[in-house]
């Protein structure tokens, strides 16, 4: 049975993420193939946290791959403000997600050979923006994840929550609609992780940007406002 | 998408970033672009330099007619013939030519302290000279014999082109020492020639030429200004007998041309070899380095860069290596050229351009074309690795999940069999346009399908010491990684196996070459003593003479010998024909018992000559000797390396009863038992009339086989230099790919660390690879080599220079490149490791890439 969408918090703005009946199978190394999931909706509206958890290798990261049209789903539809992510040409679609959509990894994946704020400046020059305009907003950026005047500092000097900050400046940067998360804090100690989970939140909530989070921690998912459990039969309520 | 401008930044932000962080393998990259331009572009200025001078030393002696009528053989025309063409309604104006060899001063061999040169002495009828070749008329020095500017026909006058008075250092006003054709004069510098300044030319009044010079009723050569039109070319063809034929200015040029042009050919081809090497190795770094980048480039494609952005990135990447590769290549290859042309002249010590003086000038037109083929070498050895990554799957690539290699996947052996086969196919093809261009096609397919085939090849050599498994952990984890990981082995090969392949391909040809030429010249110089007559081939001993030399004391035999050059087709250099006494000494590779039909003479044709005209054993042709088309029963094909161009051996009473010339120009000498050599030699020299001493030369199989093989190998430097340049690249390109696989595989040592292998064992284990590698490399490349070599020797060589040599191979050189390949293989690995592992390791489990 799917879940009812109407269970969501009542919200006037439309969701930014609406996906509908997705399903996503993997093929097996003996031939066949095993579901990982069939039959997600989900619904996401702006300023709001949704957490997914779920067992290992129950799919979750590709659940959030299909939304950010970097995986395709074998059935369903992914609409990100309003556009269907599928029926777009691969240009476009990347274009989508530098402009639209922001990314958190559990590795940080800080370009080594880039400064710190040319690293969180890369996507305002993917999304179309001049060069002199991105790192300046990347500067301003940096100030606010706790991380100023440190634009011109190399990856290499950083820590793991410093890195990780980073790459939070670096997902916000844009003003996406939507953040992806996956694991933000898996490569934190606890007390880095909650602070690191406080500033995403509040800097995404403080830009009405709707955030979803891929997570096996408590914590984490306990800061959410949803949090729904990913199985091979769908997305439900945790 | 993003904006251009935005798009640049990115691409301006990454290409800083990753060179900024390696830029040693930046530096080599555009170092191997830049060596394979800066030859091609270099060995290019020096031959066209070359090519040029001895166009213009060419054009001075021909003096710019419009066509000339030349005759096939140096016994040159009847001058009846002048009167007839005269009359001609379509020539305009006519200059009848005596043209002989001449020389000043004393020949000798190189090394020697005598001075001398030859030169060409030309005869002309001034005032009829003046109408068609004004460049052959002297300008008489005011107050030195000459008569205001006007030339001054004395008997005893002389004009030399400047290069002639620079070469013997002498000056209008004083005596000159001409020896030609067996006879010698001294004549009075009047002046210098204006329109004459590269050649070694000198002009007399004609009538003197063939006076002083043995050749009255001859001439040489008949210059025409001709009526337009090919009718007239036709009629004036008509007109002419047997022993003359119409050359044009064009058909010189062709012959200048012809003369070196596979030589030039084969040096360009090894630039571009280098070139390639070059290109093998940017392709090596770009795809080592785009394997190592992979989740960098996957996360820029999950923040919006999209695929063709991805590809525009490494292809610009391509660009700006490439593009500063070509500016070095070009400077250092016009720096190179000027060096060349200093040290060794205009044909790097090959011989082809005697007598005329390079001079080297920058030639924007092929800077351009050798800079856009390093640029291309670059964009194309970017485009693989450039589609490779833009295929990737961004998500999985970030996760380290995507391409992971899988060693249950067999890695593909058919494009490099059908390359293979190709290049197979290719070498059974014909010469085009006179080059061995199927050949050189025949040898980069073999190149770039040994190199596609590695991984399989790898696969096939380790799969069983993988199965059985080794106690030693260091070469156990070596050999799991190499069989596992068959692809990454692929691209650190494809340097060694290019540049061993290479290598090995060019020592086994100049080695096969140098024995066949060794054994050859054994052959045939089976005499005690030699005599050559330098110059001579208008003329040479009268019988008098001849009969002098063989009462000499101590002799046992004498074989007199006539050497002529006889031109069969005006647009190709002169054949030799070889008037021989008694048994030809030559090593014949084809012959016929046939009896000689009647009415022919016997001769015997060089390999060359029956590759360029195509005559075979068992035919007759036509051949002028003696003003009349004689008769040759081809009754063998000999070897010959001396000749490119051909020679024809005839008997000597054969051709004194075509021509009725009975001089001689060689001569060979049997000793008798227990004679001096040296006193003989002394006796031989006594002997010889004053006028030829000075052209004299003597020499002893000995002394001769050691000169020919000094300037063999004074020929083949550059090949030799080329040779080491591939080595040198091969080797860089096993230190950048090695370097770049110990970096991309830090995680993994990390890992071994943590569990307890120690950093000893992990660059012992890096050693074994790194050797395991090498020989792998080194045995392929052997092979592929040894294929390589047997198309230069049976396909490329003949095509190109028309004679065939037996295959010898260099085995301790071959055994000692093996050994040093993989040795430094080990060594670059092991070198590559321990900077790698300087503590990095145990942090890379945890870090970010």
């Amino acid at each position: 049975m799917r879940p009812d969408l109407s269970s969501a918090p009542p919200a006037v703005a439309a969701p930014i993420l609406a996906a509908t009946g997705l399903a996503r199978a993997v093929p097996l190394a003996g031939g066949g193939r095993r579901t990982l999931f069939a039959g997600v909706d989900l619904a996401v509206r702006p300023g709001e946290v949704v957490a997914i958890v779920g067992e290992s290798g129950v799919g979750k990261s590709t659940l959030l791959n299909v939304v950010a049209g970097l995986d395709a789903a074998d059935a369903g539809q992914v609409l990100i403000g309003g556009q269907d992510i599928a029926a777009l040409a691969e240009p476009a679609r990347a274009a989508l997600r530098a402009s639209a959509l922001g990314f958190v990894f559990q590795a940080f994946h800080v370009l080594p050979h880039l400064t710190l704020a040319r690293n969180v400046a890369l996507p305002c020059l993917l999304a179309g923006m001049n060069a002199a305009d991105a790192l300046a907003r990347a500067e301003a950026m940096l100030a606010q994840v706790g991380l100023d005047g440190r634009g011109a500092d190399w990856p290499a000097v950083l820590s793991g929550g410093e890195l990780q900050r980073v790459a939070i400046a670096r997902a916000l940067v844009n003003r996406p609609g939507l953040v992806l998360a996956d694991e933000p804090t898996g490569n934190l100690d606890p007390e880095t992780a909650a602070r690191i989970l406080d500033l995403l939140l509040s800097e995404a909530r403080e830009r009405r940007a709707a955030v979803l989070i891929v997570t096996h921690s408590d914590m984490v998912a306990g800061a959410a406002d949803r949090v729904l459990r990913l199985s091979a039969s769908g997305l439900v309520p945790a | 998408m993003h904006h251009s401008a935005n798009g640049m930044a990115v691409t301006g932000w990454l290409m800083a970033g990753e060179w900024r962080a390696h830029p040693v393998r930046l530096g080599l990259a555009v170092l191997a672009i830049a060596v394979g331009v800066a030859l091609g572009f270099a060995v290019h200025l020096v031959n066209s330099a070359a090519l040029a001078s001895f166009g213009r030393a060419v054009a001075s002696v021909q003096g710019r007619a419009d066509v000339a009528v030349r005759a096939r053989s140096a016994a040159g025309l009847d001058e009846a013939l002048y009167p007839r063409l005269a009359q001609l309604p379509e020539v305009q104006a006519i200059s009848p030519v005596v043209e002989v060899p001449a020389s000043w001063g004393r020949l000798a061999r190189p090394g020697s302290e005598a001075k001398g040169g030859r030169f060409t002495l030309i005869g002309v009828d001034p005032l009829r000279a003046m109408a068609v070749t004004p460049g052959l008329v002297g300008i008489s020095v005011a107050g030195q014999g000459g008569v205001g500017s006007r030339p001054n026909w004395q008997a005893d006058a002389v004009w030399l082109s400047p290069a002639l008075m620079r070469a013997a250092g002498v000056a209008p006003g004083q005596d000159f020492i001409i020896t030609a054709a067996g006879r010698q004069a001294r004549l009075r510098i009047a002046g210098r020639l204006a329109g004459a300044d590269e050649a070694q030319l000198a002009v007399i009044d004609i009538a003197e030429a063939q006076w002083r010079f043995g050749q009255l009723g001859r001439l040489h050569r008949i210059d025409l200004k001709l009526v337009d039109g090919d009718a007239a070319w036709a009629v004036v063809a008509a007109a002419l007998p047997a022993d003359a034929m119409l050359a044009t200015p064009e058909a010189e040029a062709t012959r200048a041309d012809a003369l070196s042009r596979a030589y030039r050919v084969n040096l360009g081809m090894l630039a571009l070899v280098a070139l390639l090497t070059g290109g093998f190795l940017v392709w090596s770094a770009q795809a080592l380095a785009v394997a190592r980048r992979r989740p960098q480039f996957a996360l820029l494609g999950v923040l919006g860069l999209p695929r063709a952005g991805l590809v525009r990135q490494l292809l610009a990447e391509g660009l700006v290596l490439g593009v500063a590769g070509a500016a070095l290549g070009v400077a250092l290859g016009y720096g190179l050229a000027v060096l060349v042309v200093d040290r060794f002249g205009g044909d790097l010590g090959g011989g082809y351009f005697s007598g005329a003086r390079a001079r080297l000038a920058f030639d924007t037109g092929a800077a351009l074309l050798f800079g856009a083929l390093g640029l291309v070498t670059a964009l194309a050895g970017s485009l693989g690795p450039a589609l490779n990554a833009a295929r990737a799957a961004p998500a999985q690539a970030l996760k380290g999940l995507g391409d992971v290699p899988d060693p249950a996947r067999r890695p593909r052996a058919w494009p490099g069999l059908v390359m293979l086969g190709l290049g197979a196919l290719a070498a059974l093809g014909p010469p085009l346009w006179g080059l061995p261009l199927l050949g050189y096609a025949a040898m980069a397919l073999l190149l770039a399908g040994g190199v596609a085939l590695m991984p399989a090849l790898a696969r096939l050599l380790l799969a069983p010491l993988a199965r059985k498994g080794s106690a030693f952990l260091p070469l156990d984890l070596a050999v799991r990684r190499l069989w596992g990981v068959p692809q990454a082995a692929g691209l650190a090969l494809s340097g060694i196996v290019a540049s061993t392949a290479l290598m090995v391909a060019m020592a086994v040809m100049v080695a096969s070459f140098r024995q066949s030429v060794d054994d050859w010249l054994v052959a045939v110089l089976p005499s005690d003593l030699y005599l050559h007559l330098e110059g001579a081939e208008a003329g040479g001993l009268p019988p008098a003479d001849q009969a002098r030399l063989a009462a000499v004391p101590g002799l046992a035999h004498v074989r007199f010998q006539r050497v002529l050059p006889v031109r069969i087709d005006p647009a190709r250099p002169a054949v030799a024909l070889m008037a021989q006494g008694g048994q030809a000494s030559v090593p014949i590779m084809a012959s016929t018992d046939a009896a000689t039909p009647p009415g022919t003479a016997r001769a015997l044709i060089s390999e060359p000559l029956a590759w360029l005209y195509g005559w075979q054993v068992g035919e007759v042709h036509s051949l002028v000797i003696g003003g009349v088309p004689r008769r040759l029963f081809v009754a063998g094909v000999w070897r010959d390396y001396a000749r490119q161009w051909g020679a024809i051996i005839v008997p000597l009473a054969d051709y004194r009863g075509f021509t009725g010339d009975a001089t001689a120009t060689e001569a060979s000498f049997d000793l008798a038992p227990g004679a001096d050599p040296a006193a003989v030699q002394t006796a031989l020299q006594a002997a010889l009339p004053q006028a030829v001493e000075g052209q004299a030369q003597f020499g002893r199989p000995g002394e001769m086989r050691r000169v020919a093989l000094t300037i063999f190998d004074r020929s083949f430097a550059v090949t030799y230099a080329l040779e080491a340049i591939a080595i040198i690249i091969g080797l860089i390109g096993v230190a950048t790919s090695f370097s770049a696989q110990v970096l991309a595989r830090l995680r993994e040592f990390g890992m071994l660390r943590h569990v307890g292998v120690g950093r000893r064992a992990i660059l012992t284990m890096l050693g074994l690879e790194g050797a395991g590698l090498g020989l792998i490399g080194a045995l392929a490349g052997l092979s592929l080599g040894l294929v390589m070599a047997l198309v230069l020797v049976r396909v490329v060589n003949p095509q190109s220079f028309h004679w065939t040599m037996d295959l010898a191979l260099p085995g301790p050189l071959l055994g000692g490149l093996v050994a040093a390949l993989v040795l430094c293989a080990g060594g670059t690995a092991v070198v590559a490791g321990r900077r790698a592992l300087g503590g990095r390791a145990l942090l890379a489990v945890r870090a970010d890439w």
